[in-house]
């Protein structure tokens, strides 16, 4: 027994060495990697990450991870272990990340669409999800034939507001008439909900549905009740081959890769990244055969005018929702306001979730 | 033949026996569906059960937490099971623990940034009165109009969950991060902060009064007049009546002592381990709490063993993922397991199974 516990410690000394290069990454989730959406987004960025640096890292998952205490036992687990950096992909684990962080300073925290940065171990980094929305609501303007579009949003952040404010204004600009009904969940992953969403914003006459909800369950409701839809965060076209016009797909693989990259060079360093097109953090999935080719022309045109920098999809005049001026003509949002953006635009005719 | 006997008594051996049996059997029917998913079930196990305690690594840390994710399930487990045990169905414990915290959460942030000794004692108070006062609706509702209170308790949940959202996103929000729904951080104002009484132990105010509660239940249940006439209550109402007892006296007692404790539980979360209130603050405390009354065999004992193995396989549960990568459904599969069985085995509590000759009919 005891050759074998010698024998055990002795191997376990020597493969640590061998292991001191690889890097261990470490990931918590808000929903199942299994979402089809956002979560699987991040999984997928992580699997490139891993193919990428093969040996080199080493990840690891937890995935449904609550908010508040639960995150915060999770990344403590994980800086327990030896994790050198860790991925906190939902916006809600700020307070934790940075109680974390503040508590394990040789740790490098990432947080997605973060906005607490009280430490100079956590990164924030979010995509500019907004241009993409701009060119969804084109597309759904165009498309709509009852002029009533359907909107999920999950919580009132910034960055689900200015995507709704985007998509309307948008909407708006090829169609006149266009109206947007929108059904709050507060949850990011309900399939259930979802569905139920859906279902009463087809009620309500929406053609078309566009979601900022993890699930795939507004665009199977969609696909049976013969409307239109777009997915989330990954490209959602095998749960409504008809109905699904597009979705905008997050790919963060190329900066996960940068930044674990930076960690071993040893040059990782605090930042507040904002990416949209012009990175390739998001594109657009395939576009629906049923898009007619000039407008999809269009869209392809708005997708390479944003990524150039050419035209910004909040570009004045804009009014608030009460009718006071927002941007004045030709002026074009600062990225401060978008990132507090806690207001509807003029036209919009739903209350504002307060 | 195999025929199945109503016992004239429950067995008191199976009873107590059974929930050891069914943590065995969990072991071993998930270290198969482990070891089907390809991880080693030994190690799974290890990290599951042993490791949050034991670990060199984890358990210094862990050891806490297992405090602080136990005490709220057993401080709400403890009330449900006096109203279970007297036939009153409390399913709504999570809308009270949210109004609880909502409650007391309110009172700190009325008083932000004063500083007092008296601010956190007047939270204990609010937070019980937000938990009971949710429980009274069901208890007038059923004792006035004898509506059902599994419905109206459960629904309430619901209710509770959107007065959270609203609160979240308006009169509670904090004023210094626009844009983003939730309170100020309680932990950060002293005053309010239900912090940990010795450091690095996870003993908080909420732990104290968990073992309070247990304290009083089991006292109350086995020594009381109150306690007698639950059980009376539970197990033969019509004598209970005819012995004096009311019925709307006791329902009212006792969705008040399980509301008012779910409302300490969610004060002592929002003002400590969760720390402000957020859309998704209720984890679904009130809804597990059900489970460990059960597992506990609604005893205080039992229930704090019950809390204390639910919280374990929480904690290990994560564990196992980070460092086995086991999927996380395989893990609330596991702990599904744990009821499935204790159920499954209660079966032979109140009955037996003979096996006999052909020859009866």
């Amino acid at each position: 027994m005891k050759k074998l516990l010698t024998a055990a410690v002795l191997s376990a000394a020597l493969a640590t060495p061998a292991l001191a290069d690889t890097t261990k990454v470490g990931f918590i989730y808000i929903g199942p990697v299994g979402d089809f959406g956002w979560t699987a987004g991040h999984d997928r960025a992580r699997q490139e990450l891993q193919d990428h640096f093969g040996d080199a890292v080493e990840t690891s998952i937890v995935e449904n991870v609550d908010y508040g205490a639960d995150a915060e036992r999770v990344m403590t687990q994980m800086a327990l272990s030896g994790t050198d950096m860790i991925f906190a992909a939902s916006f809600g684990y700020g307070p934790d990340v940075n109680a974390v962080a503040g508590r394990f300073p040789n740790v490098a925290f990432q947080h997605a669409t973060g906005y607490i940065q009280e430490h100079d171990n956590i990164s924030l980094f979010d995509a500019r999800f907004y241009e993409g929305r701009a060119v969804l609501g084109h597309i759904a303007g165009k498309m709509t034939e009852t002029n009533t579009i359907g909107y999920i949003a999950s919580y009132p952040i910034p960055a689900v507001v200015s995507g709704i404010n985007s998509a309307y204004l948008h909407a708006k600009a090829v169609n006149p008439d266009v109206n947007f009904r929108i059904i709050w969940t507060y949850s990011w992953f309900d399939p259930a909900l979802e569905a139920d969403a859906a279902e009463t914003l087809i009620e309500q006459g929406a053609d078309v549905i566009m979601q900022h909800t993890d699930s795939t369950a507004a665009v199977r409701v969609a696909e049976d009740a013969g409307v239109m839809a777009f997915g989330q965060a990954s490209d959602m076209v095998e749960f409504g081959p008809t109905a699904h016009l597009s979705a905008i797909v997050d790919r963060w693989a190329p900066y996960y890769i940068s930044r674990v990259q930076a960690l071993k060079d040893g040059t990782w360093e605090a930042q507040n990244s904002w990416m949209g097109f012009a990175e390739g953090i998001i594109e657009m999935a395939p576009w629906n055969d049923r898009i007619p080719a000039e407008l999809q022309e269009e869209a392809d045109g708005l997708i390479a005018a944003i990524a150039a920098g050419e035209y910004h999809p909040f570009t004045g005049p804009i009014n608030r929702q009460d009718g006071t001026p927002w941007l004045a003509d030709g002026e074009v949002a600062d990225d401060g306001a978008l990132a507090t953006m806690d207001f509807y635009v003029e036209g919009i005719t739903s209350d504002f979730p307060n | 033949m195999i025929r199945l006997e109503k016992r004239k008594e429950p067995s008191k051996l199976w009873r107590i026996a059974n929930p050891f049996l069914a943590v065995a059997l969990t072991m071993l029917a998930g270290g198969i569906m482990f070891a089907m998913l390809g991880k080693d079930p030994f190690v799974a196990i290890r990290l599951i059960f042993f490791d949050p305690i034991f670990s060199e690594t984890f358990a210094s840390y862990s050891r806490p937490q297992l405090l602080i994710k136990s005490a709220p399930l057993i401080l709400i487990a403890v009330g449900l099971a006096i109203g279970f045990k007297a036939n009153v169905w409390n399913i709504g414990a999570e809308g009270q623990y949210i109004m609880g915290a909502l409650f007391g959460a309110g009172v700190a942030l009325a008083f932000f940034p004063a500083p007092g000794w008296y601010i956190f004692p007047l939270m204990v108070l609010a937070g019980a009165f937000g938990g009971f006062l949710w429980a009274m609706i069901p208890a007038i509702l059923k004792t006035r109009f004898n509506t059902n209170e599994i419905l109206v308790s459960l629904l309430l949940v619901y209710v509770a969950e959107r007065i959270l959202a609203a609160m979240a996103l308006g009169l509670m929000r904090n004023p210094d991060q626009p844009g983003f729904p939730g309170s100020r951080d309680l932990r950060r104002y002293e005053a309010a902060y239900n912090s940990e009484l010795i450091a690095n132990t996870g003993m908080h105010w909420g732990v104290v009064a968990a073992i309070i509660a247990v304290i009083f239940a089991y006292v109350m249940m086995t020594r009381h007049m109150l306690g007698f006439h639950i059980q009376l209550a539970g197990q033969a109402p019509r004598a209970a009546r005819f012995g004096g007892v009311s019925p709307a006296r006791l329902v009212i007692i006792c969705l008040g002592i399980s509301g008012a404790l779910a409302g300490l539980a969610g004060m002592f979360e929002v003002s400590g381990p969760g720390g402000q209130v957020r859309i998704e603050f209720a984890s679904g405390y009130g809804f597990t709490a059900i489970i460990v009354a059960f597992l506990g065999r609604l005893h205080p004992i039992g229930i704090v063993l019950a809390g204390l193995l639910l919280g374990l396989t929480y904690i290990g549960g994560e564990l196992s993922q980070m460092m086995l990568q086991l999927p996380g459904a395989a893990i609330q599969v596991f702990q599904g397991m744990l009821l499935f069985f204790l159920l499954a085995l209660d079966f032979q509590t109140n009955y037996r199974i003979r096996l006999t000759q052909g020859a009866h009919a």
